[in-house]
Parts: C-alpha cells; structure tokens; sequence
C-alpha cells in the first residue's frame, strides 16, 4: 500500500510503500530531502523527527538514536517503514546540508582544480 | 624485503545489529568463507586464499562500528619487543589470553589516542586456503562464491590525533608513510597511510573528532575486472554502493565503496603501486584530494567526509 511521506523542510512530498523505508523510496523517486548515506542504521545521516503517522521499524546504531530519541520519535530513515500517511524533518548531522543555510561539508570541500 | 616484526592486518571485529543477516551478507555476497561460531556469539570469517583461521569476525550489538584491528606479527619474541616498545613509548596494553578469540594466541591490546582498540598477535592456527601445499592448483572452488575476495587488506579509521597515531605506527610498531593528504592550511595531516611491508597500505587513519570511528574494512580483488564483478554483484543483490567502481589517485588502487547491512563500509580493492620503506612519501594538498579519492571524476564525495560507523 502506497502512503504519502511529507518533509516539512522542504514542503517535498512523496510516495513510499509499506515495506519500503522513507529513505529507500525518496532515493528511488530521485528526489533529494533527507540526507542518504549507509542505508543500514549506522551512519546515523538520515536521522529525521516524525511529527505524525504510523510506522514500524528495524534495528538502528544506539550511536545515533538513543532512548530518548526514540520516544521523540527522532529515528533513521533508512529503517523506518510507513503505515500511514506521515510527515516529518529532518535532523540528522547533515540536516543543514537539506535545508541549505549552511553547507559544513561543502565549506571543507575544496574547489576541483587541475 | 625483509619483514620481521608486524606483519599484516591479521583480523578485524566489527559489530553489526543483526546477526543472521549479516552472516548471509559476508558469507553469500561477500563470500568470504565461515570458520567458526564461538560462546560469546561471534561469527569468524576468512577469505578464500587466506591460510589463517579467521581474519574478519561480526558480532550482534546494537551499536554498529569496529571494536577491535589486529596485526599478525612474525613470532612470540617479537610480539614481547613490541609490547616493550609500546610500554616504554608511554602506551597501557593489556594481555589477552589465547583461545579468548577461537583459534588465536596471546593478543597484546591497547588503545591508540584515535580511539581505536589495536592488537598484535603471533599464533593463529593455519587452517590452509583448501589448496594443497604439494603441486598447488592455482585457486579452488571457495573462490567462485559471491564476490570472493583474496585476503583482508587493510582498513581507514577515522579520529583525531592522527599526528599521534603516525609516531606510534612509524616509531614504535615499524610502519613508515607511503602517502599522506594535507589539512586545508598544509600545516598537518588530514589522511596518513602507513605500510609495514611491501603494501601500499596497511592501515589508513583520517581526521575526525568523534573517536574510534570505522571508515571501512578494505578487501582484496586480484584484477580490475574482478572490481567490476563485485560491483555486479552488488547491484544483483541490492548493497548499498558508496563510490565507485573507480581508481583512487592516493595509492592508485582500484575500489568500490559499500556498506554492509549494518552500515559498516567496506571496499573491494585492487592493485595500488609497491613501495619501499626508502621510499619519499607522496603528499597530496587538500585542493586535491577529490583527485586523490576519485581519480577518474575528480570528486572529493561528501559521503566520503562524513559517513562513519
């Protein structure tokens, strides 16, 4: 069943299957919200807050989500899996990077020179 | 060239969050070769050709990343000197009993000011490659299993104090700098490689400030083609790919970057130049490293800075 996922940085909406992550089905659509980087709850990248929907989730790195986190509702995109309509932001360490006040990451890299 | 004292990553144990999957991950698509299950729940691998019992070794947590990078070195008296060394540079190690870890002797551990649990072992039970040491046959059937790797090369680590971590390596356990990638102002560091032999690394560390960070666990290919099958291979069975395939400028070896399910990065790598320990280090300024990282697309990923476990 397809739900609508909502990020409210961007206002971007999209679509995303039951037992697709939010992460997996926002790459598969090529669109660009939450930051993507291992896919498989470690890196802690794609952390994002969900501000309402139901949802059921796999293991994720304690390094990034922690017990307060969880009650907060502040987990990986990568494993988590829609069962409703949902909508959320994104906080993970490259939040910034999203929402493009400030780019931490691009400010170290360097111009491409020849 | 003579090589007397460490001799090789001989093993890394990484966390992962769970376990039965993670066995189907690094046994049918890494293919690398299951040797034991232990007490405390460990599952040991090696690759095909490698002789000793284990070299790559998972256990379930909830937390992913590295806990522990082990050296072989030659023999008993020189995992005594090392040790001496270390203590006499001003490093805490602690003994690790054999048979703690199946099939291994005494482990000397200790801690780098990266944050990174480092051992030097000597014994390891040989278990062979499943080859015959008479009339060898030039590769056998364990190879033609998933994406096949030849041995556990080397790792990059990512913490701070790598200025620190490199008089440990040079100084103390042998290693010298084979390249090296400068900080913005050129002033220090940004990225170290360090070989105790021929290899063009052993062990790579980058700045970072969370300690104890794992970058990846590096394995070896034997060709370029072989690069690009595991990345098929990949692709077949949907593993999240980082870069690649490409060629790295630093080391010039050929590599993908991808992340087990866990989100612990690895890489299967191929060739790279042979140096000597007389051998200039090469430095590349920070303006370059995309050329250093991505060769061919001059591309310093953002992933690359900033995804760790």
């Amino acid at each position: 069943m397809q739900h609508t996922v909502t990020i409210e940085d961007t206002g971007e909406r999209y679509a995303c299957a039951g037992e697709e992550s939010l992460l997996a089905a926002m790459a598969r659509l090529g669109r660009r919200g939450i930051p993507v980087g291992c896919r498989g709850g470690g890196c802690g990248v794609c952390k994002v807050e969900i501000l309402s929907g139901e949802f059921g989730s796999r293991a994720m790195s304690r390094d990034h989500v922690d017990d307060a986190d969880r009650a907060a509702g502040r987990l990986l995109a990568c494993r988590v899996y829609p069962a409703s309509d949902m909508s959320l932001k994104v906080v993970g360490k490259l939040q910034k990077s999203v929402c493009g006040a400030v780019r931490p990451v691009s400010s170290v890299t360097p111009p491409v020179t020849r | 060239m003579a090589m007397t004292g460490v001799l090789r990553p001989g093993h890394a144990q990484v966390r992962v969050l769970d376990l039965e999957e993670s066995v189907r991950f690094y046994r049918d698509v890494l293919g690398l070769v299951e040797t034991g299950r232990d007490a405390q729940g460990r599952v040991y691998f090696k690759c095909w050709d490698e002789r000793d019992h284990h070299s790559y070794v998972i256990r379930e947590s909830d937390r992913a990343g590295i806990d522990f990078l082990g050296f072989r070195v030659l023999d008993k008296a020189n995992l005594d000197r090392l040790e001496a060394g270390l203590k006499a540079y001003g490093i805490a190690t602690e003994r690790i009993p054999a048979g703690e870890m199946l099939e291994t002797g005494e482990r000397v551990r200790f801690t780098l000011p990266s944050g990174h649990a480092i051992e030097l072992y000597a014994e390891k039970t040989k278990v062979g490659n499943g080859i015959p040491l008479i009339n060898p046959a030039p590769w056998s059937l364990q190879r033609e299993h998933g994406i096949g790797p030849v041995r556990l090369d080397h790792a990059l680590l990512y913490g701070p104090n790598v200025a620190e971590v490199q008089k440990i390596f040079t100084e103390v356990l042998g290693f010298y700098l084979v390249e090296r990638v400068l900080t913005p102002d050129g002033n220090a560091n940004a990225a170290i490689w360090l070989s105790c032999g021929q290899k063009v690394h052993d062990i790579a560390f980058a700045e970072y400030p969370e300690p104890g960070k794992l970058h990846h666990c590096s394995f070896l290919m034997e060709s370029w083609e072989q690069v690009l099958r595991a990345g098929d291979i990949m692709s077949m069975n949907t593993v999240p790919v980082d870069i690649g395939p490409t060629r790295h400028g630093v080391t010039r070896g050929c590599t993908i970057y991808a992340w087990d399910p866990s989100g612990n990065r690895f890489e299967t790598f191929f060739g790279g130049h042979l140096p000597y320990p007389d051998y200039e280090t090469m430095t590349w300024t920070f303006d370059n490293f995309g050329q250093g990282l991505d060769y061919p697309q001059r591309k310093l990923h953002e992933t690359f800075l900033t995804v760790v476990s």
